[in-house]
């Protein structure tokens, strides 16, 4: 073989392994796009909502209330005749965010207080977990309600008082992996290598253990606008008549047993599809971060 | 010959703790006091069963593992008084392979990340060299340099431990623990690996520390050998002399242990009763004589010297007081 040909053999090798960026990996992974794709259409639906709704989601119409689906309603009305789809399109806005800024709080403050406790052990790490511990003893919707009651009724000390409840989960889960990672012999080489502990954290310990943390954080998105909304439901949370999926089914409920079903169901379904949406990306999130995982797609 | 390492009554205790406050109710003794010293360019065997400190002394030498007590001079530095930053330049003149090859490499890093490491964290180098001495050590080590682009689990065993090899040598150590790097390999690849790894050694005057539990792999690689029991070696004496006139009795009944390729050769296999005692409570006097043939009364009670017998062989044993 001469020389020509083994650059022309070994080029195309080195090219596939860097070029293949993140992206493209991401939208080779069919369950990572049909996530994808649930989440633009709620983000776009919640950016246009002013433009595209049919009324106004807070304005009340009472002749017209409890009205099932009509060309006029589309989603029919609730029992202020208020135009649930609006309000869906509306509620897009902030459950969204509720979810999204709730798991944030929790994952940035547990991940990183579970590695702590986690790496450098004893005392600290003993007094963190005892600390989550605590957290954790609390039924989560009580907890929720005294942080949320302490900061004032509000979408903001909402989102707070969700994002708080969801730590210890985090920080135990992120505790759990680093536990095993931090034995392993690749850890005890970098050591050896002399890299310094934060650098172990972030590049060695921290995209090992992602995979478990990120499904736990699409399905922890579900949980927190559930939360949530129970939080409105209790008046502590975002305050009527402001509309949000979860407050919007727990007003609904009475009316199943009437047979004004689509007070719920409406609702319902966009908490389902928009969750959907976030787990299924996480799930491909996890298996396109993972090289392992990625040549069996 | 110079003494590369000097070695003197190295301890490693894991404390055990109970209850919140993580009160200390015992230790488990896993290296006990060890003293010995290696010389350049060779190789030191450590031999033993599963649990007697094996590894833990391996780690314990690089500072891994913080030692409780005991010292480690390194060419004449002493390495426990070095500070952290001192310590982190100074790993440069020692490395590790390790035995698993599978956990030994980061599973999202691709090999020219696992070579760049080392590479990265010592010393600013250009992205030309960086790339050039990967290269450089992929061939040393036997690899393609082609494959750098690839994961660990697209290479078989025996190519990972030549990785981890290759991360050991990158930043040209001059004290390698090597801690059984081919236990986890097939026979025919464990070989291959002792091969490329006396190479590397001719090439660069490596000095190893070799752990294992492989007699017949120990003979091969090293120079000298150490028995360890349940935390303190026992035995200490240049390949030959061990295998040929074993004098400590667990030493014996370790050699007499190894299988000989001859089915009609006849051999007087000594077979040790009992089980290694705890580490966290180790027999008094010479851990060894709740199961030593010839124990005597004085072995219950006091402890054997750490003492030379003859030119170069180091035992403990009341046997030869």
């Amino acid at each position: 073989m001469s020389t020509a040909d083994v650059t022309i053999a070994t080029a195309p090798v080195k090219k596939r392994k860097r070029k293949k960026t993140f992206f493209t990996l991401l939208l080779s992974n069919r369950l990572a796009v049909i996530g994808l794709f649930f989440i633009v259409v709620w983000t776009l639906l919640a950016v246009v909502a002013p433009w595209i709704a049919p009324h106004s989601p807070t304005d009340t119409d009472t002749v017209s209330k409890l009205q099932g689906p009509t060309i006029q309603h589309w989603l029919g009305t609730d029992n202020y005749g208020r135009d649930i789809l609006s309000r869906i399109l509306y509620g897009a806005r902030i459950s969204i965010w509720t979810g999204l800024i709730g798991v944030g709080i929790s994952f940035i403050i547990g991940v990183p207080l579970g590695a702590i406790a986690a790496f450098y052990g004893g005392k600290l790490g003993n007094f963190i977990m005892r600390c989550m511990d605590v957290l954790l003893a609390f039924p989560s919707l009580i907890l929720a309600m005294a942080i949320a009651a302490s900061l004032g009724p509000g979408l903001i000390s909402a989102m707070i008082a969700v994002g708080i409840v969801g730590i210890p989960e985090f920080a135990r889960l992120m505790y759990g992996q680093t536990i095993t990672l931090k034995e392993k012999e690749f850890v005890e080489a970098s050591k050896a290598i002399g890299v310094k502990d934060s650098t172990i954290m972030f590049r060695h310990i921290f995209p090992n253990a992602l995979g478990p943390i990120l499904v736990h954080a699409t399905l922890g998105m579900g949980f927190a606008i559930l939360v949530a909304s129970s939080l409105s439901f209790l008046g502590l949370g975002i305050q009527p008549p402001t509309p949000e999926w979860g407050a919007m089914i727990s007003e609904g409920r009475e009316y199943i047993i009437t047979g004004e079903w689509w007070l719920v169901t409406f609702p319902g379904l966009a908490i389902a599809t928009s969750i959907l949406g976030f787990n299924l990306l996480g799930d491909g999130l996890r298996d396109v971060l993972d090289p392992r995982l990625r040549s069996s797609k | 010959m110079s003494t590369l390492l000097q070695v003197t009554n190295l301890k490693k205790h894991f404390p055990v703790t109970k209850g919140f406050f993580q009160k200390q109710v015992g230790a488990v003794k896993s290296v006990d006091g060890i003293s010995f010293e290696m010389q350049e360019g060779k190789t030191l065997g450590i031999v033993g069963e599963s649990g007697c400190g094996k590894s833990t002394t391996g780690r314990a030498l690089l500072r891994i593992l913080e030692p409780t007590e005991g010292e480690v001079v390194f060419d004449g530095v002493n390495i426990g008084k070095l500070t952290k930053d001192e310590l982190r330049s100074f790993r440069t003149n020692m490395q590790m392979i390790f035995q698993d090859p599978y956990a030994s490499l980061n599973p999202r890093w691709t090999v020219q990340q696992v070579l760049e490491e080392p590479l990265l964290t010592h010393g600013k180098n250009s992205k030309e060299t960086i790339k050039q001495r990967v290269t450089e050590l992929m061939e040393l080590v036997g690899l393609s340099p082609q494959q750098a682009g690839r994961f660990p689990h697209e290479f078989s065993g025996g190519q990972r431990q030549r990785i981890g090899i290759a991360r050991a040598i990158a930043l040209n150590p001059k004290f390698i623990v090597c801690d059984e790097p081919v236990s986890a390999l097939d026979v025919s690849i464990q070989a291959q690996v002792l091969n490329l790894m006396k190479d590397l050694q001719q090439k660069f005057s490596l000095t190893y520390l070799f752990i294992s539990h492989d007699l017949s792999v120990v003979k091969f690689i090293s120079d000298r050998v150490g028995v360890m029991y349940l935390g303190k070696l026992v035995e200490l004496a240049p390949t030959d002399e061990v295998f040929a006139e074993p004098l400590h009795p667990y030493t014996k009944a370790l050699i007499s242990a190894v299988p000989v390729p001859d089915p009609e050769a006849k051999r007087e296999q000594i077979v040790l009763s009992g089980d290694v005692p705890s580490a966290l409570n180790p027999p008094k006097g010479c851990a060894f004589h709740t199961r030593c043939p010839v124990a005597m009364d004085v072995c219950k009670s006091v402890v054997p010297k750490w003492q030379e017998v003859s030119t170069g062989r180091q035992i403990a044993c009341h046997l030869y007081e």
